[in-house]
């Protein structure tokens, strides 16, 4: 298990000092002038090296992606963007990074400003994060009032405004391209790629979008090293991750640990075990709303990192925002649920997701009633691959994939319903 | 999902004077000429003046911001926390019922939802104090089922404690926000499983908590005086102290200001025409200004392409116009107190100085070309 002096979140839970008098007690905003002095390559090449991949859900490596800014200038600014749209249906942990522990993303935020040549920075948190938006914005006050921020941030030499920007409830504009147009007050509706942000993102400048976790653990990892940080997780799969544990077990929670820890592991130590017992676990879904869920049996000795969930069972870590179902639950009807979801916030801009999400949860629907014919599954099916990778941005794929895991997992429930409406009976098909 | 205006809208908005205050410092942490990047915030600031939008509102924040009235309505409509419909008079209560708190109960949730406040979501209550609706991942997980009441998350809920809380905020009081399982934030409720080490002592409540307990009455209708506006950005930048000025600027009209008619040099002459206008009065602590020269229409040849100014956009070009402003040499001609004049008509005050347009008027007048207008011609920023 991951030792307290190796946690990046030291104050995850807000229980204690919060201001910037407590981050500092706890190490944050440490010579974070001589780290910015050390100049933008050396803050890429460290990133690079330490294996961080974004921790949004994609898992992109972060280091990479930050060079692919411009290295001069050609006269537009730059601009920092960071993701605090935390919207994925499971995923909580961002939330308690801003409310909590504000000055590790703040000071994450001006030095991957500078590490991309960008003198402002917009945080993007969720409409609905009201409290923690002021919390945020008090913590970044404080910071201006300590001169941090504004011009010669920190004393580093490097003039840098940070702002926070908010939505108004709308998924899509987690999506990088969607965010940047809610950002220019539009639509969040997701733009074509190419051109990736980097070449013409936020008011047609370089932008890089990263993710509020992704940017909060940049500060400790330079001030401790890279080595440090990779030498959490297997290979690929370095860091330590804030996982956030909900439904049925003892005691859902958030929680930072080690990258490749084991599902057990992780259940048994900070929430008290699975519900009813290891025996009473259904499914789990791993990371997060977009993923597929994967057969309880399989996921008790299953490695939590990227490679793992997606290589051996098909699924993937996301946003490591882990849905643990027992025998309780109406697995169907969950997915449905998810399915409601990605009807709701389809954007509307192309037609296989905007139509195909009310199409799938409208055969969804009658799956959870077992009103269906047998072969409807297959058509079921079929549709979630014509969706697939037919849309602009992920959400048409986001949208497929948690059917396509429940049609591969749990095919024989949704049969049996149809067959239990069929014959009015309900319960056991044994004696058949 | 089509979402359509409320049929029976009410006859105007204004935004109160701490919430314009409030509106017009949001717009500084956007570049000149971005305005509209803030109308999200400012579409939700109305919406806390109000408790829900109104198209009065939506309008008043597109031509405060430059914005043509549908694109405003384009966002009012695409964004779900938007409520067109009117709210109660207490709170709109948002019931989290996505799967993770769908598996942990949430449809109990919406259960006493129907029986206390009423049958179908986007419905008022027989006392007209709250309505209700099921809401996507509303992003506490790890503390379902929960629901967010006003603006504030009430988590690890109970039916029981949910009804409880319903008929605490309808007797008028207000329950305290975060977990009601006796959790702190989002640790394990049977203990702390990590950073034990760090342990300092609880504070009383967790961040979000504690901001609602600070504000004391958390489901009143928001007028600005609550938090303070701070623009930190702006300091040691030659700007307007924008929290600190008291000078009202001339909210945006719905109607535009009558056609290059030079207003007579007294500012209570600026259109004030349409209603918004009455609220915020224009206190103006005016500095000496003078009319500057103005003319009827664009001389032979056609008007000059105010927009190649930094700062200028198509909305503000068009305010110039009405004013009498149609060519540089006209904008190069003004003294300081011109500029005052012309800045007690503007919604933006001291954007003459700040963007420099003086300046740049001088050079385009002379046929000289700006950075900026450069830059606008090549990336064919108006067209």
């Amino acid at each position: 298990m991951l030792k307290d002096q190796d946690r990046i979140f030291t104050n995850i839970y807000g229980m204690h000092d919060r201001n910037l008098a407590g981050a500092k007690a706890r190490g944050h905003w440490d010579g974070t002038a001589g780290i910015i002095q050390k100049g933008r390559d050396w803050v890429v090449d460290q990133m690079k090296a330490s294996g961080l991949r974004g921790r949004g859900g994609a898992g992109f490596p972060t280091g990479l992606k930050w060079s692919f800014m411009p290295k001069e200038s050609d006269g537009r600014p730059a601009y920092l963007v960071i993701n605090a749209d935390e919207s994925e249906p499971g995923t909580c942990k961002d939330r308690e990074i801003m409310r909590h522990d504000p000055h590790t993303l703040i000071e994450g935020a001006l030095i991957a400003s500078f590490a991309m040549n960008a003198h402002a920075a917009y945080i993007y948190i969720r409409g609905e994060y009201i409290r923690e938006r002021e919390a945020l914005q008090a913590a970044i006050d404080e910071a201006y009032d300590a001169g941090l921020l504004g011009p010669n941030a920190a004393g580093s030499g490097w003039d840098f405004d940070l702002y926070l920007h908010h939505g108004a409830g709308a998924y899509i504009c987690g999506e990088e391209t969607a965010l940047l147009e809610s950002l220019e007050g539009k639509k969040g509706m997701p733009r074509m790629k190419p051109p990736f942000p980097a070449g013409a993102g936020l008011y047609g400048c370089p932008t890089t979008v990263n993710n509020v976790e992704s940017i909060a653990v940049v500060p400790t990892i330079l001030r401790r090293g890279p080595e440090w940080f990779a030498g959490f997780g297997r290979p690929n799969n370095a860091g330590t991750k804030l996982f956030a544990i909900s439904g049925h077990v003892n005691n859902p929670c958030v929680v930072e640990e080690a990258m490749s820890i084991g599902f057990e592991e992780l259940i048994e130590k900070h929430c008290g075990g699975i519900r009813g017992g290891w025996d009473n676990l259904l499914a789990v879904i791993p990371g997060g709303s977009s993923v597929p869920c994967v057969r309880g049996e399989n996921m008790r000795d299953a490695i939590m990192d990227f490679d793992y969930l997606r290589g051996e069972l098909g699924s993937g870590l996301g946003t490591a925002a882990v849905i643990v179902m027992d025998k309780s639950t109406d697995i169907v009807k969950a997915i449905w649920r998810l399915s409601k979801f990605y009807k709701h916030e389809s954007c509307g801009q192309c037609t296989p997701c905007r139509e195909g999400t009310g199409w799938m949860m409208r055969v969804m629907d009658r799956l959870v009633k077992g009103e269906a014919e047998p072969e409807e599954i297959d058509m079921l099916w079929d549709v979630t691959k014509q969706v697939e990778g037919h849309t602009i941005c992920a959400l048409g794929d986001a949208a497929a994939w948690p059917i396509q895991g429940l049609i591969r997992n749990f095919r024989e429930e949704i049969e049996d319903r149809i067959k239990a409406q069929k014959t009015g009976r309900t319960g056991a098909m044994a004696a058949e | 999902m089509l979402r359509r205006l409320y049929h029976d809208q009410p006859e105007s908005f204004a935004f109160l004077p701490e919430n314009l205050k409030w509106a017009e410092a949001q717009i500084t942490k956007y570049p000149a000429g971005r305005a509209q990047s803030a109308v999200i915030p400012l579409l939700w600031r109305a919406q806390e003046q109000e408790g829900w939008l109104t198209r009065p509102a939506i309008e008043y924040v597109a031509d405060m911001l430059g914005m043509a009235h549908i694109r405003a309505f384009e966002v009012a409509s695409f964004y779900f926390m938007f409520q067109l419909t009117p709210t109660g008079s207490i709170a709109h209560v948002q019931v989290c019922g996505t799967t993770s708190c769908m598996i942990c109960g949430a449809e109990k949730l919406i259960d006493v939802c129907k029986d206390k406040i009423a049958d179908k979501p986007f419905t008022l209550s027989a006392d007209g104090k709250f309505t209700w609706e099921e809401v996507e991942c509303l992003g506490a997980c790890a503390n379902a089922p929960m629901v967010q009441i006003g603006k504030d998350y009430y988590e690890d809920l109970t039916t029981d404690r949910f009804a409880e809380i319903l008929d605490e905020l309808s007797a008028g009081k207000v329950p305290v926000p975060g977990p009601q399982n006796g959790r702190f934030s989002s640790e394990p409720k049977s203990g702390l499983t990590s950073l034990k080490d760090f342990d300092s002592g609880k504070t009383q409540y967790n961040a979000s908590a504690q901001r609602a307990v600070d504000l004391g009455d958390t489901v009143k209708r928001i007028d600005g005086t609550e938090v303070p506006i701070l623009t930190p950005w702006m300091k040691g930048k030659d700007a307007v102290d924008v929290a600190a000025s008291k000078t009202a600027t001339v909210p945006p009209t719905a109607k535009p200001a009558p056609k290059a008619k030079a207003p007579a040099a007294k500012p209570a002459a600026t259109p004030a025409a349409a209603k918004p206008a009455a609220k915020a009065a224009p206190a103006a602590d005016t500095v000496e200004e003078t009319a500057p020269e103005v003319l009827t229409a664009a001389r032979a040849g056609g008007a000059d392409d105010l927009k190649m100014l930094k700062g200028v956009g198509p909305k503000l070009e068009q305010t110039l116009n009405d004013l009498g402003f149609y060519h540089f040499d006209q904008i190069a001609a003004w003294g300081p107190a011109e500029v005052a004049w012309v800045d007690n008509r503007l919604t933006f005050k001291g954007r003459i100085e700040r963007d420099g347009w003086i300046e740049q008027a001088k050079q385009l007048a002379a046929g000289e070309e700006t950075d900026f207008a450069k830059r606008a011609k090549k990336d064919k920023l108006y067209d």
